[in-house]
């Protein structure tokens, strides 16, 4: 079919891309065109299939379908060292840096120069200090990886890709770990680099830095094209409009929320994420009884580590957490669920579930020694299947053996146990992340109608979910976090996905205004 | 019980008896190559461990121990942690029972013997809760800390037995520990007796399994054990369970040592525990740290060990036995590695 195209004013041609995982389809017959020397960006939402289909080009995963043309020519592309024989080098999210080396160790490493037996490092150093100044990429070659702040550190990978000779660059989320002016920098040196020829791919979700850097630009969702664009030719707001979709594709039923007293209240938070950087900077939101509160925003910012505030398990810097009035900062996950607070975890195989204990352990996790189930020293392995098998039959669990393994069973039958579990506990808050990731659209329904019935039955709900049609058909109010704040509060009948998503960029509710 | 346990064991049942096939016959090989009958040899080592009274009531008491110790190591293999210090713990155990079995001359059976059990097992368990605290709360490994406490224990050893414990007549060994506090013999054949110290390596396989399935320490150990971020959403502390995980396992390796204090010498040599506590790795990895699995592997292990001396007499050098051994653990950890590797690969393929 494209026998006769001429691809050659492209650095990099991408068609019908079809990548399959076990129930889900990342990338739908995804084209991607990339002139030579642009930047081009990449936009979606989390699991759009952005990061997919980057990976596929890099080798890092074999596409099911589709044809990669570098430079007008058909690639196959198996793995790695294929993608940096055709001059491609990616920079991931995750630095793949050894911390207790030197920068130019890092740089030559799996290529190291030597003479003789020895270690001769004096001509990479070289090379390196040219690329530097070449590039204005300023790093000193024997500094130690870990004593780095994570922009240079983020140098460090890009000077690694084009040692090895990289003319087409693949930035996935650069500007996620950095600091505005970080951020400022490195744009500066992605301008020197298109300046010099080289083409870079950059992946975002940031649509000012969209508008501030890029020539053109795909955006992604839920596996598919949905756009592709000049940048001289849009506007944050259309880019925002293909990102989360127009229209809600799954309504729920539901009647007006009758909400009671505020149960959850969460004053001035702040929280670091594992790096010891502020992830939630000075947050406060409350919750009442027969509520869904919804947080919309994009991942990775502040939401992972709000969760894991209020449920107990990350430590607070400073700020206070306060449910049914009692100031529970400190208190132990322990002492919050037995304070009546539920919990669906975002990662449900790292939290909610152990894969290797049988359905019937993980239904009473969290209650193993509450003496419905224990006498105190033993189990009461019959009560505990016995309540298992009505659990499994009420929530519709297939298959429906209680002795099967956590792993054995499908994602959204994981979910439907742990949905189960946290309800059966008779909770009066819940804290609901990501209920519906990765789930087939029987088990979102299924959920969403579980979450509205809860609700009707008084318990409060904070919602956390990236799926913005999520956090419209189901909150009663819904605030938008950006780098760790909330950047306002509307009603979702009352507002549109574009400002929602406008606020998932950053600005703030009050800007918006003005603005109209 | 329940359909997922079989499923399990019957996978692991499989393994380990096709490693230990699979060691006999490269065993063969090698003795092949070195110009022995394999058929002999094993014909001998069978004789030597099977073949008269004494070599089953040597055999039987050399399973004993390795129980006990192998108990400990699967035990905390269950909750994630690799107790390397059984050895140490053997040793602390041994000394304090020793020790309370001295004084409890004037007391009846009843109450010296659970007396000095207790002691034994309160002192392996103290010994390894170091080991576990520094786990626990500042984060220091556990293989590392228990190796140094395995030559700490060394040195106490040493030390008392030359000094302060030191029965009269400058023989580094402890008075005698009195009679009451002695298990009893089942039967003697000439020197070799057999002690009703078998008994409580088979309760304690009973015990421990029953921790690990019925209880609900068990539950929260092996949930640690599995996934520490799913133990601790669900409320269960890891430090505490790591701690108690830790004494558990010491005071079964502390049990080994007090058995033999008990019911073998009646007194304490000092660093007697050999090397039954890194037996004990061997023993939890051959029984992939199944209690019931742990007593068969013991039982595998002691019996090799004991008909080798026939072996050797047939010609066959002993140390075929530690190349046996050898290949055995290897083809066990092997296999886990295989089985996490599929593990991994599909995980991989569901995040991405």
């Amino acid at each position: 079919m494209d026998k006769n195209v001429d691809y050659s004013e492209y650095a990099v041609v991408m068609r019908g891309i079809t990548k399959r995982f076990p129930g889900v389809l990342a990338n739908d017959r995804v084209d991607l065109f990339v002139k030579k020397s642009e930047i081009h960006a990449i936009v979606g939402e989390n699991g759009a299939g952005k990061t997919t289909l980057m990976n596929q080009l890099y080798g890092l995963i074999r596409p099911d379908d589709g044809k990669i043309y570098i430079n007008g020519v058909e690639k196959i592309i198996k793995d790695p060292n294929d993608a940096i024989a055709a001059k491609i080098g990616m920079v991931h999210q995750h630095f793949m840096l050894v911390d207790r080396l030197s920068v130019v160790e890092n740089i030559v490493l799996g290529q190291e120069p030597v003479r003789g037996p020895f270690f001769a490092l004096n001509r990479a150093r070289k090379e390196i200090k040219d690329l530097s100044r070449k590039f204005g990429l300023t790093v000193d070659p024997d500094s130690i990886i870990e004593d780095m702040p994570v922009g240079m550190q983020q140098r460090v990978e890009i000077i690694k890709v084009l040692y090895r000779g990289a003319e087409i660059l693949v930035l996935d989320e650069p500007t996620a770990v950095l600091t505005p002016q970080e951020t400022n920098e490195l744009f500066e040196i992605l301008r020197s680099l298109k300046s010099q020829g080289k083409t870079i791919i950059f992946i975002t979700h940031k649509l000012n830095e969209v508008m501030a850097i890029t020539e053109s630009v795909t955006v992604m969702r839920l596996g598919r094209v949905t756009g592709v664009v000049k940048t001289s030719q849009t506007s944050p707001r259309e880019l925002a409009n293909m990102m989360v979709g127009r229209e809600v594709l799954l309504t729920v039923e539901k009647n007006s929320a009758h909400p009671g007293d505020e149960i959850l209240q969460v004053k001035d938070l702040i929280v670091k994420e594992n790096r010891g950087i502020k992830a939630v900077k000075g947050l406060s939101l409350t919750v009442r009884s027969g509520e869904i509160v919804g947080i919309a925003g994009v991942a990775g910012n502040g939401q992972t580590e709000l969760t894991e505030a209020i449920t107990g398990l990350r430590k607070v810097e400073s700020g206070k957490i306060i449910f049914k009035k009692e100031d529970i900062t400190n208190f132990s996950p322990k002492k919050r669920r037995e304070m009546g607070m539920g919990h669906i975890p975002e990662d449900r195989l790292k939290h909610g579930l152990i894969k290797t204990f049988p359905i019937y352990y993980n239904f009473i996790l969290g209650e193993h020694d509450d003496p419905k189930f224990s006498d105190g020293v033993f189990l009461k392995i019959k009560d505990i299947r016995k309540f298992s098998e009505d659990l499994v039959k009420k929530f519709d669990v297939r298959p429906p053996k209680i002795d099967l393994l956590g792993m054995n069973l499908s994602g959204g039958n994981q979910q439907k146990v742990i949905v189960a579990r946290e309800i059966a506990f008779d909770p009066v808050l819940m804290i609901v992340s990501q209920p519906t990731r990765g789930l087939d659209v029987g088990a979102i329904e299924f959920i969403h109608k579980t979450l509205i019935s809860m609700r009707d039955k008084g318990i409060g709900i904070l919602l956390i979910s990236m799926e913005l049609e999520e956090i419209f058909s189901l909150s009663d109010r819904i605030l938008t976090i950006y780098e760790g704040q909330i950047m306002g509060e509307v009603r979702p009948e009352k507002t549109t996905t574009e400002a929602v998503g406008l606020m998932m960029a950053g600005h703030k509710l009050e800007d918006l205004h003005q603005e109209a | 019980m329940g359909n997922w346990k079989k499923y399990i064991l019957n996978e692991k049942i499989i393994i380990s008896l096709l490693s230990i096939l699979i060691s006999l016959l490269v065993a063969a090989i090698v003795m092949l190559m070195i110009g022995k009958n394999p058929l002999v040899a094993y014909a001998a080592l069978f004789y030597g461990a099977f073949g008269t009274k004494e070599a089953i009531i040597d055999n039987l008491m050399k399973t004993s121990p390795l129980i006990l110790t192998g108990l400990a190591v699967g035990f905390g293999f269950r909750a994630g942690l690799f107790n390397i210090g059984a050895n140490g713990q053997v040793i602390i155990g041994a000394l304090l029972a020793a020790y309370v079995g001295t004084m409890v001359a004037s007391y009846p059976f009843y109450l010296s013997i659970p007396l000095v059990m207790v002691a034994g097992m309160v002192g392996g368990a103290l010994w390894a809760a170091i080991a576990g605290w520094l786990k626990a709360y500042r984060g220091a490994h556990e293989v590392i800390t228990t190796i140094m406490l395995n030559y700490v224990a060394i040195f106490i050893a040493n030390y008392v037995v030359n000094g302060p414990f030191q029965a009269p007549g400058g023989v580094p060994k402890s008075p005698a520990i009195a009679y009451s506090a002695q298990f009893p013999n089942i039967m003697s054949i000439g020197a070799t007796s057999l002690s009703t110290i078998i008994f409580v390596s088979l309760a304690a396989i009973v015990v421990v399994y029953g921790i690990i399935q019925k209880t609900t320490i068990g539950y929260e150990v092996k949930a640690v054990g599995f996934n520490p971020y799913a133990a601790e959403y669900g409320g269960i502390s890891i430090g505490k369970n790591v701690m108690l995980a830790m004494a558990i396992s010491g005071a079964l390796a502390g049990l080994a040592g007090t058995t033999q204090v008990v019911g073998v010498y009646g007194r304490y040599f000092g660093a007697l525990g050999g090397t039954m506590g890194f037996d004990g790795i061997t023993i939890a990895l051959i029984g992939q740290n199944d209690p019931i699995g742990i007593g068969l592997a013991a039982f595998l292990i002691s019996s090799i060990r004991t008909g080798s001396n026939q072996m050797q007499i047939a010609g066959v050098p002993k140390d075929m036995v530690t190349i046996i051994q050898g290949i055995i653990i290897f083809l066990v950890a092997t296999n886990r590695i295989i089985k996490t590797l599929k593990l991994r690969k599909r995980k991989e393929a569901v995040e991405l």
